[in-house]
Order: C-alpha cells, then structure tokens, then sequence
C-alpha cells in the first residue's frame, strides 16, 4: 500500500479554502493536524442521530451512545497495541493524561529523595507536572542531556538512573528536533531498577507506528487532535496492575461504585478515572480518525513522510538553513525545525504567510531546549499525509522571499 | 479575507533600525538593568537605564529577536534618551494605545515612530513591538522615578 497524497487531500475540506488569495499550504501538522470529512462527518452523525450520556441510559438511545465511546476506547488501544481496552483512559489530551499519572500514581510513589529522569528535549507538557511535583514532593529532577548529534546521549543513561529513580518520562519522538528516541532501551534499563516509564507519544502517535508491550512502557500518552481527530480528546493508556493500584484523579460522577454521605467506593477501571461527563463526541471521532489512519495504512504513511522529509531536508538544507535534529530520516518523524541567519523565524513566519504557508515560530514549547541550542526561536516545517513536495517548494520560494526582504 | 502588504509591516525606517540598532549594547554603570521576554516566541530583551535626577540620561538594550522586536527597542532608546520619567511614561503609554489601536499617534510628536503603525494589522506581532515599551515601563516602575 502506498500514499497518494493528492488523493488523501480530497479528504480534508480545509485545502478548498486560501489563504491570502493563494493555495493553502499547511506545514503545521506538529501543532495540529487538518481533519478528514470522514471525522467531521462522524462527529455531525453522533450530534445528529446517538447523542445522550453514556453509561447512565437504560434506553436505546444511550445504549447506542455508550456503544460509539466504548468503540472509540477499543480503537484507542488497539492503535497502540494495548491488550486490553481496560487500560485506556480517556482524556482532554497528552498534557492531562501526563498530569493524571502526576496526581495519582506519582503523589503516591514519588517522594523525597526519589529521582524522576526527563530529558533535555522535553516539550513543557512533559517537563512542567514534573517539576510542580518534585516542589510538592521534595522528589529530584534530572534531565538525560542531548549530543550533538540531537539524539539522546545513552551512553550517560547508566549514570542518571539510579536507585533512587522512581519513574522516567521521555518523548518517543521529539517536536522540535524529531527524533525518535530508542523507548525500549530506556525502558529496560528504567525497570532493571524498579522504576516505572511513562512515554509521550503526543508526536509519535500520528507518524510512526509502535506497540506499548513492544515498548514496554508503564504509562503511554497521546492526542487526538495532532492524527486528525478533534481537539479535547486524548488518551493515558496505564499498566492494569498500576491503574487498579492508583488513587483515583477527579472526584464526582461515574468515577463512583457506591457512596454514602461521607466516603464512598469507586469504579472499575478505567472509569475510575473518567469523572463527570467525558468528551464523548471527541472521543468518537479520535475512533473515526484511528479507523481513517488505520485504512491509509500507518507503514504507507510513515513511508510517505521518509520521503517527504528527505527532500525538505535536502532543500532546505540547500536554501542556505541550519537545521536541527539528525541527519539520517530513519532516525527522525516529519518535523524540521531550522533557522536562516539572514531571517528571524518570527519575521519569516509573518513573510511566508503571505504566501500561503504555515509554519510554526518560536519556542515550540520547549524553552530549555532551544537554550540547549543556543537560540531563542527556530521556524519549523512539519508534514502529514496531506503534504506534497509541491508544498515543499512553496516553502522555499517563500523563503527565498523573505531573505529579500533582509539583504 | 484581509489584503495586507508586507511593505506596510516592514517599513525602510524599521529595516534600517534593525540592520543598525541604535544604542545596541550593555550600559555600564547603570542604575536599572531589567531582562524580559515575550513568552509567545522566547525573544529576549535587557534595558539598560541611567538617570539624573528625573531624567533618562542614558539607555541602552541588549537582546535577541525579530526585526519588529529590535527595531522598535532601538527606536524607542532614540526617543527616550533625554526625557524625563514622567514624559518617557507618559509616550510608552501613548505607544501602547497606538498599537491596541485605541489611538491614531501624533505624526509630529512620535516621527519614526508612526512607521510603527503598520504592525497593528499584524495582531500576532504586536507583542514583538512592544517588548521593548513594556520592560521600559517596568524598568521605571523599578527604579521608583515612575511615582
């Protein structure tokens, strides 16, 4: 199976439109992905013909809701290879999912003197829970350095987990630099000492395909909105055996098994975690964007975007740009962030989108690591199965624009 | 769909400001020394003041950022130098009215300032513009002149 990507843009109403009386050119996929008609229309139908609450009507109509939602779970998991949809829990996104694992499993097992492992390319979703936590707890944080090649430095892993480290959280594939960290071999070190490893998979998630079990991660999170699901759906997929063990996070309806006037006894998982009424239609239509996904083909689309990438990075490479990241593909997702030395990002993020062009200036939510680098801001040009080498050009002609301006 | 024209953005007064931004450089000795960012894209400023009695005697930034960032930082330390607190206040307040678009700007009294202008079609980039403004205003709110 391969991607056409002419034909999967046909697929997402958003390239009917211009921008600036030109051609939309969309290369802002690492912030959010554009949504297929069939997510749109997914999510029009539940409104329209299976709407109620779900897992509270004794009647059809909830039954059918209930159905949609315990359907997009089973999606959920199966996308990342859970044996059982017990160990998905439904979320806003990849940052509430981190700071469910922070109020729960963490408040628990992580306290003073214990060690939690980030690294130095952590987006502010990863990094900030940890943080808040380590000043509620008196926990350590430590940050696993990047080389110079951008990739993570593996030979120092020995040195920063210690005894002491009681859960290790790191990005599958980074967004910014887009590398993909080897998971595994952090994970098997991680557990030789009995910690635990929750996986950000926010990025990973709509371009390259992976297993949890294959990973071996404890906690693995990821979004909807980024692999052309709706924004305010997410997901925390959690070991059974930790989930049954943790605390619940929020109190308040279906979370609940039975209360009385001062306690009360609580769900099964994974409804322990999913109080109150949960995103129900969003959910749904992350199960319609898994089901779009899944019949493109995830081989074809990771294949697609190697190439893809190849030649923003051999073009962009030659438009005279520091890029970021590593050189060879095989190691990195479809995100390239570089700088020009004549153009600020800021400035050349405002001139290409007179072309029509989006991308992304700034900080992309990971301060420490762009004071890693040396700079204050890089643009960044990320791919999705929309994206065509055409697209590819436009940019640099809108580069190539924006230098003029700066002579 | 608005029509906007780069040329109203990138003004040859703000172009020239950032290739040669004046007063770019530490201040030394100095009396206040602030360091802000704008947190949409990481750009940094530090402003640098010195004052005699009242008056801004001398300023002076160091910093990294865009073109708008920069050039607005180097015009505003053109305009600032010389004045004193009250009047430095009382323009960077004008200037921000400016930019919310709550005030037309006095051609006369802000000269290469007005190119300034052009960036309120550019909501995005207003903060870039008023990087500077804003850690004057604090800076003053810190050497205590402001009162």
């Amino acid at each position: 199976m391969t991607l056409d990507p002419l034909v999967v843009r046909k697929d997402f109403p958003i390239f009917e439109t211009e921008s600036h009386g030109k051609p939309l050119v969309y290369l802002d996929s690492a912030a959010t992905s554009q949504k297929p008609r069939q997510v749109i229309d997914r999510i029009v139908h539940f409104y329209e013909a299976e709407n109620a609450n779900v897992h509270r009507g004794v009647y059809e109509l909830s039954e059918i809701a209930t159905a949609a939602y315990e359907g997009a779970r089973e999606a959920a998991g199966r996308y990342i290879g859970a044996r059982n949809s017990r160990s998905i829990i439904f979320t806003r996104g990849t940052t509430e999912s981190i700071n469910l694992v922070r109020y729960t499993w963490a408040k628990e097992n992580v306290k003073e003197g214990d060690e939690i492992l980030v690294t130095e390319m952590e987006h502010h979703s990863n990094l900030i829970p940890w943080q808040m936590h380590i000043a509620d707890s008196g926990a350590v944080l430590k940050h696993l350095p990047i080389g110079d090649d951008h990739k993570l430095r593996m030979d120092l892993l020995g040195e920063y987990i210690t005894d002491r480290t009681k859960l290790v959280a790191l990005p599958l594939m980074s967004n910014v630099l887009g590398t993909i960290n080897p998971v595994r071999e952090v994970a098997d070190a991680a557990h030789a000492v009995g910690a635990r490893v929750l996986v950000d998979a926010a990025q990973a998630a709509p371009h390259i395909v992976f297993d949890v079990n294959e990973l071996d991660a404890d906690f693995l999170a990821y979004s909807s909105h980024k692999m052309c699901g709706p924004t305010g759906a997410g997901v925390l997929y959690g070991r059974e055996d930790l989930l049954e063990a943790m605390p619940p996070f929020h109190g308040g309806g279906e979370m609940i098994r039975e209360v009385w006037a001062d306690r009360a006894t609580y769900n099964e998982i994974p409804y322990k975690f999913e109080a109150g009424t949960m995103n129900i239609a969003q959910a749904v239509g992350m199960g319609a964007a898994i089901e779009y996904l899944e019949a493109l083909g995830r081989d074809a689309i990771r294949e697609h975007e190697i190439e893809l990438t190849t030649y923003a990075l051999e073009r962009i490479g030659a438009a005279g740009a520091t890029i970021y990241g590593p050189k060879d593909v095989n190691e990195r997702g479809g995100v390239v962030s570089f700088n020009l030395d004549e153009v600020h990002p800021h400035d050349m993020a405002t001139i290409v989108d007179q072309e029509g062009v989006c991308i992304r200036a700034g900080h992309h939510c990971a301060q420490p690591l762009m004071r890693k680098l040396g700079v204050a801001a890089t643009a960044r040009a990320s791919f999705y199965i929309y994206n065509t080498k055409e697209d590819v050009d436009a940019l640099i002609d809108a580069l190539e624009k924006s230098k003029e301006w700066f002579i | 769909m608005v029509h906007l024209s780069l040329e109203e953005l990138y003004k040859e007064v703000i172009l020239d400001h950032y290739r040669a931004p004046r007063n770019k450089g530490r201040l030394d000795p100095h009396d206040v020394a602030l360091e802000r960012n704008n947190p949409l894209c990481g750009d940094e400023i530090e402003l640098f003041l010195k004052f005699n009695g009242d008056d801004v005697e001398g300023i002076a930034f160091e910093g990294k950022g865009c073109s708008i960032a920069l050039a607005s930082t180097s015009m505003m330390t053109e305009k600032i130098k010389g004045l004193n607190a009250k009047d430095a206040s009382a323009l960077a307040e004008s200037i921000k009215r400016m930019m919310t678009g709550d005030e037309e700007g006095d051609p006369k009294a802000l000269g290469d300032l007005v190119s300034l202008k052009g960036v309120v079609k550019y909501p995005v980039r207003i903060k870039c513009a008023l990087l500077g403004w804003n850690t004057f205003l604090e800076a003053l709110e810190e050497s205590g002149k402001n009162a």
